[in-house]
């Protein structure tokens, strides 16, 4: 790892200032994927700017029916949150299956957000159900948010501050989980919303999508059977060491199922 | 070059570090606390398992920056004097080592496990020990361990 300076700003605004005035200042949060990729020299700042010293960016809150998420809010705080449970009880166990105890209890939803690893699962949550997320600068929806591969519509000096999720009529999120790192081969989250059935899909593409297959067939009949009956296509799907492309088209049809099975 | 200061296992500890000093490292190399272990160095074993504000984390993970003003556990803090803390006497009841490198990291994870949920089940308790690998063991022993050790940490 290269060396670097090191900032823990109070405030959202002295924050933007660091971002502005240092050369290649990058913000850390959680730390679970930056830290990672400091070490291999993938990336190599010339300051990290810590979002954890910044009251306003963590918890909980109900909103509008819906729930709002701080940016330094950690999966494990998720996880546990009663707020969550109630309201969407499907987003408390995803945020419970990412990696493991001590990745949960430092990563947070805005890294992971702001991340776009294709294989994360809060995509799949955020695009499922139709989420706002909430900058330094302005709203983005979540259908506008994700670009691509650790792409997304964050400008530079841009920060997630928080992510606000409608309450859906019913939720349920299944991952196919890769057994070592756990994260998602395949994920698929349903939603069923007044708006209408969303499905949204991680691990198989360049980044977390909607699938226009699963939403018409559970738009008809929001039912496991219906979902099975999804037969998709293996192009433009992933292929790596864990899996083929065709078996991942499988498997969207497969965790899609248990995502409805499990809808609550 | 930043000074960092925060109290391990009670003790109050300063040093300057570079940035890219890992908690681990300010552990074992700055304070000479080398109960703590690097297996991977890659965020996946848990060897490194440390206690920051009563969470555990994977300590070659964390810089010693983020980790300023903080109280830190590591394994050598659990016991009190002679007597080992009740799940490091579990771990020697039930075998639940046998080289013992994943130990420390194993025991840190253990004892946050039943922290926050004081009567496991054993699906639970493997739930919970995902970050940590054991090389030896086939975990069967640890499991029991981990049980062994909820059951005697509730007196
Ligand atoms: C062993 C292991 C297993 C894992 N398994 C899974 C898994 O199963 N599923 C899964 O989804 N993830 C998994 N992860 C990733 C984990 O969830 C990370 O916590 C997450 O991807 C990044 O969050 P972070 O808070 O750690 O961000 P960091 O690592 O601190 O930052 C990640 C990136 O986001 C940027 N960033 C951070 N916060 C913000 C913000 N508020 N606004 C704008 N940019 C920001 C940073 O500059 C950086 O580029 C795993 C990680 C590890 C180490
Ligand atoms: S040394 Fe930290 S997880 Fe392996
Ligand atoms: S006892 Fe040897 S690695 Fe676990």
């Amino acid at each position: 790892m290269h060396d670097f300076g090191y900032h823990r700003p109070a405030s959202v605004a002295d924050v933007a200032g660091l971002l502005a005035s240092k050369g290649e200042a990058k913000v850390v949060a959680g730390g679970m994927t930056l830290i990672p990729t400091l070490k291999q020299r993938l990336a190599s700042p010339s300051d990290l700017v810590d979002l954890a010293g910044i009251a306003e960016l963590k918890g909980v809150k109900a909103e509008g029916g819906g729930i709002t998420i701080g940016a330094m809010t950690t999966h494990a705080e998720v996880h546990r949150s009663a707020e969550v449970q109630k309201t969407i009880p499907a987003l408390a166990q995803l945020a419970g299956g990412i990696g493991d105890p001590q990745v949960r209890n430092r990563g947070t939803i805005g890294g992971s957000v702001a991340n776009s690893d294709p294989a994360a699962d809060y995509p799949a949550a955020v695009l499922g159900l139709g989420a706002t997320i909430r900058t330094n600068k302005r709203e983005i929806k979540a259908d506008d948010f994700f670009k691509g591969m650790f792409e997304t519509a964050l400008q530079d000096g841009e920060i997630i501050t928080a992510i606000h999720f409608p309450k859906p009529e019913k939720a349920g999120y299944s991952k196919f989980p890769n057994p070592a790192s756990r994260y998602a081969i395949v994920g698929v989250f349903v939603a069923r919303t007044a708006g209408g059935v969303r499905a949204a899909v991680t691990g198989a593409g360049p980044c977390a999508f909607r699938s226009k297959e699963l939403e018409s067939a559970l738009g008809g009949s929001f039912t496991p059977e219906a979902a099975k009956a999804v037969k998709l296509g293996a192009d433009g799907f992933n292929t790596d060491l864990h899996a083929t492309a065709a078996y991942r088209a499988h498997l969207i049809s497969v965790m899609a199922a248990r995502a409805v099975a499990a809808a609550s | 070059m930043p000074t960092v200061e925060m109290t391990v296992n009670g003790k109050r500890a300063s040093a300057q570090v570079e940035g890219r000093t890992l908690l681990v490292q300010f552990l074992r190399e700055k304070l000479g606390l080398t109960g703590t272990h690097i297996g991977c160095d890659t965020s996946q074993c848990g060897a490194c398992v440390v206690h920051v504000d009563g969470r555990a984390v994977k300590s070659c993970t964390l810089l010693a920056v983020q980790a300023n003003g903080a109280s830190v556990t590591t394994i050598e803090g659990v016991a009190n004097g002679e007597t080992l803390h009740p799940m490091q006497e579990a771990f020697r009841d039930n075998h639940g080592l046998q080289c013992g490198f994943c130990t420390p990291g194993m025991v840190m994870t253990a004892i946050d496990l039943v922290t926050n949920n004081a009567s496991p089940s054993e699906e639970e308790i493997r739930h919970g020990l995902e970050g940590n690998i054991c090389r030896c063991t086939g975990y069967h022993n640890i499991v029991k361990a981990v049980k062994a050790g909820a059951a005697a940490m509730k007196g």
